[in-house]
């Protein structure tokens, strides 16, 4: 729930369809849950690459968080995504940096 | 986990020193609508709560390791709010059905939702509810400038209560009506000593009840002026500057709408967000999202404090013909362009070309 720390989280992300149906209860039956895990890597993977990190997903429960070095870390949502971003790279991974910005753009015009 | 529907709401009524919590309080549980009502206090005042359920806590907060200020459990909510529930069960204390929580006018509001949201037994049985700040309508211009603990406690509100506008001279109380509004527009605000304060508006519809939330999220965007703007209005941006308004000392705190005419993809906002909210959570202290989701026909409805963010929930239909997706922040610091053009191109990813 809280996106900076993952200590008393028991893996329900507020970001996580799956644990909020009733914000979901009209998607069609083609958007599985499976799709939108497919999908939420996809976009991670585009934003990521500006910081040589990538990620997958882990037989549905987990992310692996890959450094360019070979370092992973195992994360379970988006909130303990963006702390193990962070320490591997030790500085902030900021959405409102114009470098990153300008890197998407690049990213969604190719 | 139970469904968020049957969850305990947790209400929080909190407020500068002397601006009239308890008084408030006390009123507002005169009405049977709040018969079901626990409440529990952090420190008995000279004006006297008479209810059947009242617990004196003491305001003990334990630090996360991380050293984050809003992300800290609040051991006497949680060791209160437990004992109430075991109590409850076992018939020793009557069955109730909200809580009110009445904070010390020092308090922070935020490891309060925390607490809720995040302790492993609590968040299976409570829900936050509204958070409901009174604001001293003879000095509160004077506290807004002097102190940045009441700062903190308007701009979190989902209703700020302005009292003793009986006391106060009246050109200076609509001129903290006004300063309020710039700082959280989203909050409706209520004149305490000139009207009735209606309980089931303060304690039973709030942001997160299914019933009222149509009303509530309404309510978000009125001051703003963006439900009232023609569907070819191209005001993108809508900027409260408190700054502007004189506010030097905490000049740095403002609100802002930011609205899309394209749907938004769920998953690009969630990356988004998530994002925004560990890299500048501090500085966010609230926001309230309106979202037309690509692929829906209705909206959803996000609302966050700081680091926190609540089950987002489904609305059964738009509050009106606007289909644009609105989103308030009450933030510190001077974000504004970046936010909008940072959404901006993280949903481009989603759609390329789009």
């Amino acid at each position: 729930m809280c996106s900076l720390c993952g200590t008393l989280d028991d893996g329900r992300h507020w970001s996580d369809a799956h644990a909020n149906p009733e914000a979901f209860a009209a998607r069609s039956r083609t958007h599985t849950w499976a799709r939108e895990r497919q999908q939420r890597t996809r976009l991670l993977n585009r934003v990521l690459a500006s910081y040589a990190l990538s990620v997958s997903d882990w037989e549905g429960k987990a992310y692996l968080l890959r450094a360019s070095t070979g370092r992973t870390e195992i994360v379970k949502n988006l909130g303990e995504l963006w702390a193990a971003a962070e320490a591997m790279l030790k500085r902030p991974c900021d959405p409102l940096d114009p470098a990153l910005l300008s890197a998407l753009a690049d990213s969604s015009s190719s | 986990m139970a469904e968020h529907g049957s969850l305990i709401p947790v209400n929080v009524v909190t407020g500068f020193l002397g601006s009239g919590k308890t008084t408030l309080l006390s009123r507002l549980l005169r009405s049977p609508r709040l018969r079901d009502t626990a409440v529990l206090v952090n420190e008995l005042g000279e004006v006297g709560l008479d209810h059947h359920l009242l617990e004196q806590v003491d305001e003990q907060t334990v630090l996360m390791q991380n050293g984050c200020l809003c992300c800290s459990i609040r051991g006497d909510l949680q060791q209160g709010l437990g004992s109430l529930l075991s109590r409850s069960g076992r018939g020793e204390v009557p069955a109730f059905k909200r809580v009110v929580v009445e904070t010390s006018g020092l308090a922070d509001p935020a490891p309060i939702a925390y607490t809720v949201l995040t302790e492993p037994v609590l968040r299976h049985h409570f829900r936050m509810g509204s958070i409901v700040t009174t604001v001293d309508g003879v000095n509160g211009i004077s506290t807004l400038e002097r102190f940045s603990e009441s700062v903190k406690q308007a701009a979190m509100a989902d209703r700020l209560v302005l009292t003793k506008s009986d006391l106060a001279d009246a050109g200076e109380f609509a001129a903290l009506g006004r300063r309020l509004t710039a700082l959280n527009p989203s909050a409706p605000q209520f004149d305490a000593a000139g009207g009735e304060i209606d309980p089931v508006r303060m304690l039973v519809e709030d942001p997160f009840d299914p019933q009222g939330r149509a009303r509530e999220v309404r309510g978000w965007f009125e001051n703003a002026g963006e439900l009232s703007s023609p569907q070819g209005d191209r005001r993108d941006f809508q900027n409260h500057d408190f700054q502007n308004h004189g506010f030097h000392n905490h000049g740095e705190i403002r609100s802002l709408t930011l609205t899309f005419d394209e749907p938004l993809d769920w998953t690009a906002f969630g990356v988004w967000l998530t994002m925004l909210l560990h890299c500048h959570g501090e500085d966010v202290l609230r926001v309230k999202g309106l979202l037309n989701v690509a692929g829906e026909d209705t909206p959803v409805i996000v609302n966050g404090v700081q680091h926190m963010v609540h089950p987002p929930a489904h609305l059964e239909a738009w509050p009106d013909a606007d289909r644009r997706s609105r989103i308030v922040f009450v933030i510190r610091g001077n974000f504004q362009q970046a936010l909008q053009d940072s959404l901006a191109a993280f949903n481009r990813l989603a759609n390329p070309g789009g």
